[in-house]
């Protein structure tokens, strides 16, 4: 639902670019040709030109047209795929269609809670899906995702990835997700309109009421929203004291008069100029910040949330094979890097940030300096699941 | 040949049966039975008897209070607009017209309301009709995120749906009896009131009772174009069913608001009924 295209990283490494942008016209009708003289096959021509992903849809839809059933690696001819918006290059799914005849069908979702509420209702029909560190605690005691056989991903080499980005993935010493990106959510502000970078909750609650009247927006989101409400008092970002909420509700009820919008779809009031300020995630900041270099991003100096995405196989995942392939494919270290220059989140394997270009790796905005993100908190389990901060999210959003 | 017949409606009337059977009170009485257990505590729903989550649906006044607001003010808005349009296409226009303007009002129907919606956004935005109010002369004016623009969308969407029904039934106005009113010299204004209004109620209730029980249960164009602020029971449902996830509560929120209806619905139809003068082909739909 946003209308924001893949991140344009195009100072770096050139190659990664080429790998990175659609396939140009020139290149296509070269494709044809070639696929016209026989001398690559159709899944191929339909894997390098992207129409691939195209009737990886219709072929779900008409199944007896699937042309990958004939590849047999008990892979099957589909996976399904649950993860966030604007998360992956569409190219990487074609390419791995082509190399073993599996096509991704992508489905996307807005919150975890949306995630948890659809496989705990039964029948997602899903192989793999993105839960944040936050919900992988709840997922395994509610016997819904499965330790991970790690003889089937080879790719995953635990020492490769920092710690912090990795650790939620283990309960018991049972790895039942692996690390996909990491990042922070801080403040991204029109800098031509709030005359300078705004770098505290502080800033952004006490302006949203004067300076920046009708013009800040926070996530339809209760983690977040609340968590740097609690953030603007100092207190933890994960707080269920019921005080601390207390004091969160009244800043949140006053303030709501002046905001421009609860909303997690922040990308086009902030391109048009609508909104001047808003809670953001590190790719989001990237994103703006690159089309919109007035845009700045900028972390909560009193702190806020620094958060890891996994993949992880729901139980009774119907091609399980294909969900291993897959996770593996975009573990490996160069399809990695190719997703990362797409979606400008930062990655916590070190074989992966060793091809990604020097720019990006000193970009502040995907990697901030170490110091700057002690400030910030993990989401816990018990902030994602806390039935008061549910009712104080849905009080403030009818207020 | 009774038997045969008997057994020819129950063939023919078994789709519909299945249908609302499976579809429609099935799902109904899960939600019922939903409504009296509790959350469980990782979320979802947890089997129990208690009356805890009735007792606390004034947590959703405001959504209620929203919704039964904007639904029928959005309801008697489109109607408003509804009526002369209806009017004018089925009593004024050339029949060399007709199906061009009635494809015209049917048009938007083919592009997704989440598409139009959107564009909305960009219409009530800064850069939008308030920029050209602006260049007006009337600046500083807010539309996008407003309960304003939120009735604004949903009058844009559900107008065909208002449209439709009082435009059948103002076709089937048999205009002999407009002759003999003005033969008779009424004037045209009082055999508006007394002939073309009161044979025309039928289709004004079926547009409206499509209108607002629709609105009664929407959450996109509020969630769009009201920019989270305006929040409708349907928000608070999709809320408390998909984020946190207190489907007990989110059924009791929804038996509620279906009572609600019956109840808004029942007096209403009442009250049309009554106006229309006791004819008794004025039904409901």
């Amino acid at each position: 639902m946003t209308d924001n295209n893949c991140t344009k990283f195009n100072k770096g490494n050139e190659t990664m670019t080429q790998d990175n942008t659609p396939i140009s016209r020139k290149k296509f009708i070269e494709e044809l040709r070639r696929y016209e003289k026989g001398s690559i096959s159709r899944r191929q021509f339909l894997g390098t030109t992207g129409l691939g992903t195209a009737m990886a849809v219709l072929g779900g839809a008409l199944p007896g047209l699937m042309p990958g059933r004939a590849i047999a690696q008990d892979l099957g001819d589909r996976v399904v795929l649950a993860t966030w918006p604007n998360y992956h290059d569409a190219a990487n799914f074609d390419l791995f269609a082509t190399e073993t005849g599996v096509f991704s069908q992508v489905n996307v979702f807005g919150s975890n809670e949306e995630m948890l509420a659809k496989i705990q209702a039964g029948g997602s029909g899903w192989d793999v899906f993105v839960p944040t560190n936050y919900a992988i605690s709840t997922y395994v005691e509610a016997g819904l995702i499965e330790p991970l056989d790690l003889a089937k991903l080879p790719n995953f080499d635990a020492a490769a990835f920092d710690a912090r980005f990795a650790d939620a993935g283990t309960i018991d010493g049972k790895v039942y997700a692996v690390p996909k990106n990491w990042g922070t959510t801080g403040i991204a502000s029109n800098t031509a309109k709030t005359g300078g970078v705004v770098d505290s909750w502080k800033t952004f609650f006490d302006g949203a009421k004067d300076q920046f009247d009708g013009r800040v927006m926070v996530h339809d989101y209760q983690l977040t929203t609340i968590g740097n409400a609690l953030a603007y008092f100092g207190y933890s970002f994960n707080s269920v004291d019921p005080a601390e909420l207390a004091e969160a509700e009244k800043l949140l009820i006053e303030v709501k008069p002046h905001l421009f919008a609860i909303s997690s779809d922040y990308q086009p009031a902030m391109r048009n100029g609508d909104a001047w300020l808003t809670m953001c995630w590190t790719g989001d900041g990237k994103q703006l910040n690159t089309d919109l270099p007035e845009i700045a991003f900028a972390l909560g100096k009193e702190g806020g949330e620094i958060w890891s995405d996994y993949y992880a196989i729901p139980v009774g995942a119907p091609h399980r094979e294909a969900a291993y392939a897959l996770i593996n494919y975009l573990l490996d270290p160069e399809v990695n890097a190719r997703e990362a220059l797409a979606h400008g989140y930062p990655v916590a394997d070190a074989r992966t940030n060793a091809l990604l270009p020097e720019d990006l790796l000193n970009d502040p905005i995907l990697y901030p300096a170490a110091e700057a993100l002690n400030a910030l908190e993990f989401g816990a389990a018990v902030t994602l699941t806390d039935p008061n901060r549910a009712e104080l999210m849905a009080r403030f959003k009818s207020a | 040949m009774a038997m045969t017949r008997e057994r020819a409606r129950a063939l023919l009337l078994m789709p519909a049966g299945i249908w609302y059977g499976v579809l429609l009170l099935f799902p109904l009485a899960v939600v019922l039975v939903f409504s009296f257990g509790e959350r469980n505590p990782i979320g979802g729903y947890a089997p129990g008897f208690t009356l805890e989550q009735y007792a606390n649906l004034p947590a959703r006044f405001a959504a209620f209070r929203n919704t039964l607001t904007l639904a029928p003010l959005g309801t008697l808005a489109a109607l408003i607009i509804a009526y002369p349009l209806a009017y004018y296409l089925a009593l004024k226009v050339s029949a060399r017209w007709k199906t061009t303007l009635l494809i015209l009002v049917i048009v938007p129907f083919w592009t997704s309301i989440l598409i139009r919606s959107y564009a909305w956004i960009y219409l009530l935005g800064g850069n939008g009709i308030p920029a050209l109010l602006e260049a007006v002369g009337l600046g500083d004016i807010r539309l996008i995120n407003t309960p304003f623009a939120v009735l604004v969308g949903i009058v844009y969407g559900y107008l065909p749906l208002m449209v439709f029904p009082i435009y059948v039934a103002l076709e089937k106005l048999d205009r002999s009896l407009l002759e003999a009113a003005a033969d008779l010299g009424t004037p045209p204004w009082r055999s508006f009131l007394q002939i073309t209004l009161p044979l025309s109620m039928p289709g004004v209730l079926t547009g409206s009772m499509l209108v607002f029980i629709l609105l009664t249960g929407e959450f996109l164009i509020p969630a769009i174009l009201g920019g989270g602020k305006v929040f409708f029971v349907g928000n608070a449902l999709v809320d408390l069913f998909l984020q946190s996830r207190n489907w007990a509560f989110g059924s009791a929120v929804a038996v509620a608001l279906i009572v609600i209806m019956l109840i808004v619905v029942a007096l209403y139809s009442r009250a049309v009924r009554r106006f229309g003068a006791g004819r008794d082909d004025v039904g409901l739909m």
